[in-house]
């Protein structure tokens, strides 16, 4: 397999010619920084609860795809609607997600937004704007389709946005639901966060395309391809598609090239990528370092300040943990409530 | 007062229902132009517009996951699917996020998911029975009216209520059951079943078009000296145990009747109900009259050889009161 910085990435139509990020301020952009810090810094807290028999379940990680969920949902307003995949933790923490949710979620307790009943990232708030996905990979693209479609029909000033992974591009649900919306003209994003893998099938093996956003135009809707570990390059068509979206234009598919390095869940070995792979990935197309490096040089932020940044994200990651680890675990009691609004006697 | 159709009740109710709630919006294929394969929603298209009642594309995983999307909004969609067969189609959607969607995520689903199922002569997919799959599916709601009655009075439970509500049409009654309407906002609780014959021998616990057949049995069974109390279940899920145990306790004897198949079919759930909660007031043991575990046939004398029929209610009860 080419390693996918290498892979040709589609010239997007450019309006006015200047990218969307160019109007984000330092303070922004320390701020996308940050983001991407915190979900780093955030997983490893979780490797290591992990490893101490803490976490409940798999814990999947996005090493390495920070840039992609930070960058996307950088581009939402916090009425916007979004819905992130188990590996979208960044985009989970801009659009409002706590580290200390996500810890109670991971560990299982009852003060977790789920209660104990879901596992990981799938928890949602609707005032902050995250719907939490399921199980089955693509579902959450119909369901983000009729939510945008009430804002649609209510003339509600307000998107989504889904992310989907290169797996569920293979699905009915995917289909059917991307479809739905570009007819109905919904105000949605689709995000296909093309990480290589879905679990150990190569993307090569999920689709004759020659990319996946080349699915767009069977849809008839605008297909935009980026960089996923650039999070300005991401931001930037996330920002046009939600601008789009915003504008009464419909749906759009982008797809963010970017690379899975620390497999599908704990448990996967990772036997089956070639040797050397996610080697090169680490020490050449790193999201954080790249970006480090852009602040550092073109933006002339001192490695203080990045360094400070740092270090509020461990404090502040300090302190989750210690709160998650005290909260109680749940009731037993809790177990048979809660199935219908209007509980049947 | 004139009566109107099992249909027109059902149009009635979603037509009063859209009036009523500006956030009351239909979604599915081929309802608006076409005003439904049966016309359930016609004339409604031209009445409320294009953005509340919303031909689709032929997709019902769209059609039910984007329903829930627009629910979770806090819109109140009534989807129609084509033949409720193909509701299996959307059995993900509906089993896996729909159903969950609260109890995992604290998400609410105020929708309805409603269609033709049963039916005669329509061979394996249009008519089947497809009901058993979402009883069994904690989180959903089940209703499966005999009455135009009630028809249009659970169809307004359904829009009305904070879960989702699968309301499942006999294509059969359509046109062949009129009923008149009550008079003023004429809702049908959901899970409250209705006695719809008195008696005292025996109960047929039954529910959808099978309730006709059942009705003529008991008639039949009258001019023999056997009394049949008939109870139309109206909500399949949650069931109304009280009114089972309740007509259990008054006739000791009961029998299930419907037209689903035998394996897996509700009738087994319902006897297992009456054994849990009033096996000590039984005088035989609860037997059932159900379609054969077979594909439903299209041609009539196969179809009416796999459908429970009028004698086989007959024969049944005949058995448990000779007990």
């Amino acid at each position: 397999m080419p390693p996918r910085d290498k892979a040709p990435v589609r010239a997007v139509a450019r309006r006015g010619g200047v990218a969307p990020s160019a109007g984000l301020s330092r303070e922004q952009k320390l701020e996308l920084y940050y983001w991407m810090r915190l979900t780093r810094s955030l997983e490893e807290r979780l490797v290591a609860l992990s490893g101490e028999e803490k976490v409940v379940g798999e814990l999947f990680r996005s090493l390495g795809q920070e840039a992609d969920a930070v960058g996307s949902c950088f581009a939402l307003e916090r009425r916007d609607v979004m819905s992130p995949l188990a590996r979208n933790l960044g985009a989970m923490l801009v659009k409002g997600a706590t580290p200390v949710e996500v810890l109670r979620q991971y560990l299982g307790r009852a003060d977790a937004p789920s209660r104990g009943r879901e596992r990981n990232l799938r928890f949602g708030d609707l005032a902050r704007g995250f719907i939490g996905q399921l199980s089955p990979l693509g579902d959450m693209v119909p369901v983000m389709a009729g939510g945008t479609l009430s804002f649609r029909l209510r003339g509600e000033d307000r998107v989504g946005l889904v992310f989907v992974g290169d797996g569920a591009t293979s699905t009915g649900a995917f289909h059917e639901g991307i479809n739905f919306a570009a007819v109905n003209k919904c105000p949605l994003v689709v995000v296909v966060e093309n990480n290589g893998y879905a679990y150990s099938t190569p993307t090569s093996r999920q689709s004759l395309a020659r990319q996946l956003v080349d699915k767009a135009a069977g849809y008839g809707v605008p297909g935009e391809q980026a960089d996923g570990n650039d999070v300005l390059a991401v931001y930037d068509v996330a920002r046009r598609a939600v601008d789009r979206a915003r504008a009464g234009e419909g749906v759009t598919l982008i797809e963010l090239l970017t690379y899975r390095r620390a497999g599908h869940a704990g448990h996967d070995d990772q036997s089956y990528v070639p040797s050397g792979e996610i080697d090169t990935w680490a020490s050449e197309n790193d999201p954080l370092d790249r970006f480090a490096r852009v602040l550092s040089g073109r933006e002339k932020v001192p490695a203080a300040e990045l360094g400070a940044i740092d270090q509020r994200v461990q404090a502040e990651v300090e302190q989750a943990t210690a709160l998650a680890e005290a909260s109680p675990l749940p009731d037993a009691s809790d177990a048979l409530s809660g199935i219908y609004a209007d509980p049947p006697g | 007062m004139t009566a109107i159709s099992y249909l027109e009740a059902i149009r009635e109710a979603i037509d009063e229902e859209m009036a009523r709630d500006p956030d009351v919006f239909l979604l599915g294929a081929d309802i608006g132009a076409a005003g439904g394969a049966f016309k359930v929603t016609d004339g409604l298209l031209a009445r409320y517009g294009a953005s509340r009642v919303i031909d689709t594309p032929l997709s019902e995983i769209a059609i039910v996951g984007a329903a829930a999307g627009a629910a979770h909004m806090g819109m109140r969609p009534v989807v129609e699917l084509p033949a409720l067969g193909s509701i299996a189609n959307a059995s993900d959607m509906l089993a896996n996020y729909v159903a969950t969607a609260r109890y995992r995520a604290g998400l609410s689903c105020p929708m309805v998911v409603r269609g033709h199922a049963g039916g005669y002569g329509g061979g394996p997919f249009h008519v089947r029975s497809a009901e058993a799959g979402f009883v069994h599916v904690p989180g959903l709601k089940v209703v499966y009216p005999a009455t135009a009655e009630d028809a249009k009075g659970l169809m307004k439970a359904a829009i009305r209520d904070d879960d989702c509500v699968l309301f499942f049409e006999h294509a059969d009654l359509y046109g062949r059951i009129k009923g008149v309407m009550p008079a003023g906002d004429h809702v049908v609780p959901i899970g409250k079943a209705r006695v719809a014959r008195e008696g005292t021998d025996v109960s047929i616990i039954t529910y959808a078009a099978a309730l006709w057949k059942v009705v003529d049995a008991a008639r039949e069974l009258a001019l023999l000296g056997i009394s049949a109390e008939v109870l139309d279940l109206r909500t399949l899920a949650p069931l109304d145990d009280d009114a089972i145990e309740a007509t259990v306790r008054k006739t000791h004897r009961a029998l299930v009747v419907h037209e689903d198949t035998r394996t897996g079919g509700l009738a087994g759930e319902i006897t297992a109900r009456i054994n849990e909660r009033c096996f000590e007031w039984l005088d035989a043991p609860v037997l059932r009259v159900t379609a054969h575990d077979v594909p439903l046939p299209f041609a009539r004398s196969l179809e009416d050889r796999v459908l429970p029929q009028t004698p086989d209610i007959v024969l049944a009860v005949k058995r448990l009161v000779s007990y």
